[in-house]
């Protein structure tokens, strides 16, 4: 390059056009593939080992549940067969593993419980549906109390009381998860804010809760509420056999929400603090209304994380006597009568759908959530 | 000399109720830094008033201890009348009545321009949710961003950040504003905004006091220059004075850096 050109001025005078991207950037599933599955020949092998062994496995998924599987028929077509599913076995078991020992003539009622919460909690949690204030008031005030006179019953409404050992199965666990759920966020939320308080004596309540529940296995707790408690409580205070797992786990997993909620006020800048604190609004109106809201959206998929592991821990309930979903299937598949060669493998496929699916419903939930919140204020 | 009807006997020594901001004998210390030495400050009402100084000298301190986001720690601070102590109910009064503008805006990310300006409004002044809407549309239109109002922060650029928030501000209608680096955080291109903003809030009568590195602005607008260093005032003059003839060797140091 000469010396003139390189110091004459540069100067463009015309804007340069936009131009369509060259074919080999053109955006597309050929140009996505050779990007990302067969950048190069290692990858490319590895892609193809992976799409074989998926092929392989969920071939044989496949065929044990759904080409192998027995659809109709009797105890004995699944004796005879020993390489799929036997689907009759659930279609028979389906009514235990929902209701477990609960009266038949009286199962209308956990039906229409069950029911009525499912359209609540749809109302509530879809975000275009209108007047969502109202479903979850009813969800929160009406529905716990309207669920109770339903499921457990109150005689002077000629609603035989059926007694809590009786009820089972996949009743037990949506109770207790949904109980655990609805309490552990807002105790969770308050803990976590007295664990950052700056009174020492509000503080250290909450830490030392927080560290002691944390610090102890779920089963450990279980046994205490269901055994130590009645020990030391008199007979006439002693709560219910079910409501004593049901309080556990609802105060276990708020030690474990209140890390997470403490997680996203961290993550809430001082900056948000102050322009509050200057505007002169006051310690509750800010937490509600500026930190919260900011700290929980950062949060949702360990919030949601935990609502799922929750969800899991209630098979724990079983050792402390309860039957639970699990327990159920457990039940089911020792019957004698129908004793037969997939009959475990059945039951258990059966429960691990089930609560896969619940578990894959709360994750997706949340993911469009997240993208939903995260919409608005992304910079 | 202020005649003696103008002071209210409270307890100990009388507030002058003409002045808006009073600082006396102040002291502030960050563990064993001494931020904040001897600060004597009396501003009156209407008054704007521009501090300087090199950077750590406890200018923003000394704006922050006005409504107590910092604590000073021994001397009175003394906000419309009112000396601030620990009770937390007049804290909150006195800051309702205090607008701040911060350097990074500190708006509220998750809430729309318009629900940042309107939720004091609200839920401190308890006004209904119309009423404010309409206060902060108007608020958000003087400072010339009211086509922004549905737009969430991280959708502005900076300048409209900063006059979003000096809206945000306004719609309290405090009668003292206290502003902190308006324009240091923010692309060239987009100081000019945001200082028209302020000059024509200046223009209003509020007692204003600012915090910039802006000598144009306060050529302009200030009616006496505070300039700080280690902690202490250093010389207030009139603008005018202070950058052809500052008395204090400190000032000249400061002005022959920035005044290139």
């Amino acid at each position: 390059m000469s010396d003139q050109s390189m110091h004459s001025p540069v100067v463009s005078s015309a804007l340069i056009p936009a131009m369509a991207p060259p074919a080999d950037v053109w955006p597309g599933p050929v140009t996505w593939m050779k990007k990302n599955l067969f950048s190069t020949p290692s990858s490319g092998a590895l892609t193809i080992c992976f799409i074989l062994l998926a092929v392989w496995l969920l071939q044989h998924f496949l065929s044990f549940a759904i080409f192998n599987a027995v659809w109709s028929g009797g105890r004995d077509s699944c004796r005879a067969n020993g390489e799929g599913a036997c689907w009759p076995f659930i279609a028979e078991k389906f009514d235990y593993l929902r209701y477990g020992a609960y009266p038949v003539s009286e199962r209308w009622r956990v039906d229409l419980a069950e029911a009525l919460a499912a359209i609540l909690i749809v109302w509530f949690l879809w975000t275009k549906a209108p007047r969502r204030k109202v479903a979850a008031l009813l969800f929160f005030l009406v529905y716990p109390v309207a669920a109770f006179v339903l499921v457990r019953g109150v005689a002077f409404l000629n609603l035989p009381v059926i007694d809590t050992t009786l009820w089972g199965g996949l009743l037990i666990t949506l109770l207790m998860s949904i109980v655990g759920i609805v309490f552990s966020l807002p105790i969770g939320v308050i803990l976590a804010l007295g664990r950052r308080s700056e009174l020492p004596f509000v503080k250290a309540v909450c830490v030392t809760f927080i560290e002691v529940v944390r610090g102890v296995p779920f089963i450990t707790v279980l046994f205490m509420a269901n055994f130590m408690m009645p020990l030391f409580v008199p007979d006439y205070l002693t709560p219910d056999r079910l409501l004593r797992p049901l309080i556990a786990i609802a105060l276990f997993s708020s030690a474990y929400m209140a890390e997470v909620v403490r997680a996203g006020l961290q993550a809430i800048p001082k900056s948000q603090y102050e322009a509050a604190n200057a505007l002169g609004i006051s310690y509750f109106s800010m937490m509600r209304l500026i930190v919260l809201p900011q700290a929980l959206t950062i949060v949702i998929p360990s919030i949601v994380s935990t609502f799922i592991g929750l969800f899991k821990d209630t098979t724990l309930v079983a050792i402390v006597g309860i039957a639970d979903f699990l327990r159920a299937v457990e039940t089911a598949r020792v019957d004698p009568s129908w004793a037969g060669p997939t009959i475990s493998s059945t039951g258990y496929l059966f429960a691990g759908l089930v609560y896969w699916g619940f578990c894959f419903g709360m994750s997706r939930y949340s993911q469009s959530m997240e993208r939903q919140l995260a919409r608005g204020h992304k910079s | 000399m202020m005649s003696q009807a103008m002071y209210t006997a409270t307890k100990g020594t009388p507030y002058n109720q003409a002045m808006a901001v009073e600082l006396r004998d102040v002291n502030k210390w960050f563990g064993s830094f001494h931020a904040l030495k001897n600060i004597n400050l009396s501003v009156p009402r209407g008054q704007r008033i521009v501090v300087c100084g090199p950077s750590g000298s406890g200018k923003s301190t000394m704006i922050r201890c006005i409504n107590h986001l910092e604590q000073h720690q021994s001397g009175e601070v003394i906000v419309n009348g009112k000396a601030l102590t620990e009770d937390l109910r007049k804290i909150d009064e006195v800051r309702s009545n205090v607008g701040m503008v911060f350097q990074h805006f500190n708006l509220f990310s998750h809430l729309t321009v318009l629900e940042n300006c309107a939720l004091a409004p609200v839920w401190v002044r308890k006004m209904p949710q119309t009423a404010a809407e309409e206060l902060a549309r108007h608020y958000l239109e003087r400072v010339r961003i009211a086509e922004k109002a549905d737009s969430y922060p991280g959708q502005l650029s900076g300048g409209q950040q900063q006059r979003a928030a000096i809206a945000r501000a306004l719609c309290m209608n405090p009668k003292i504003m206290l502003v902190d680096e308006p324009t240091s955080a923010l692309d060239p291109e987009m100081v000019k905004g945001v200082l028209d903003t302020m000059v024509s809030l200046a223009g209003e009568g509020m007692t204003m006091l600012c915090v910039t590195h802006e000598m144009g602005f306060a050529r302009e607008v200030a009616d006496r220059v505070v300039f700080m260093d280690r902690g202490e005032i250093v010389e207030t003059n009139t603008p005018h004075q202070f950058f052809t003839n500052s008395r204090s060797e400190r000032a000249r140091q400061f002005l022959a850096q920035i005044l290139k």
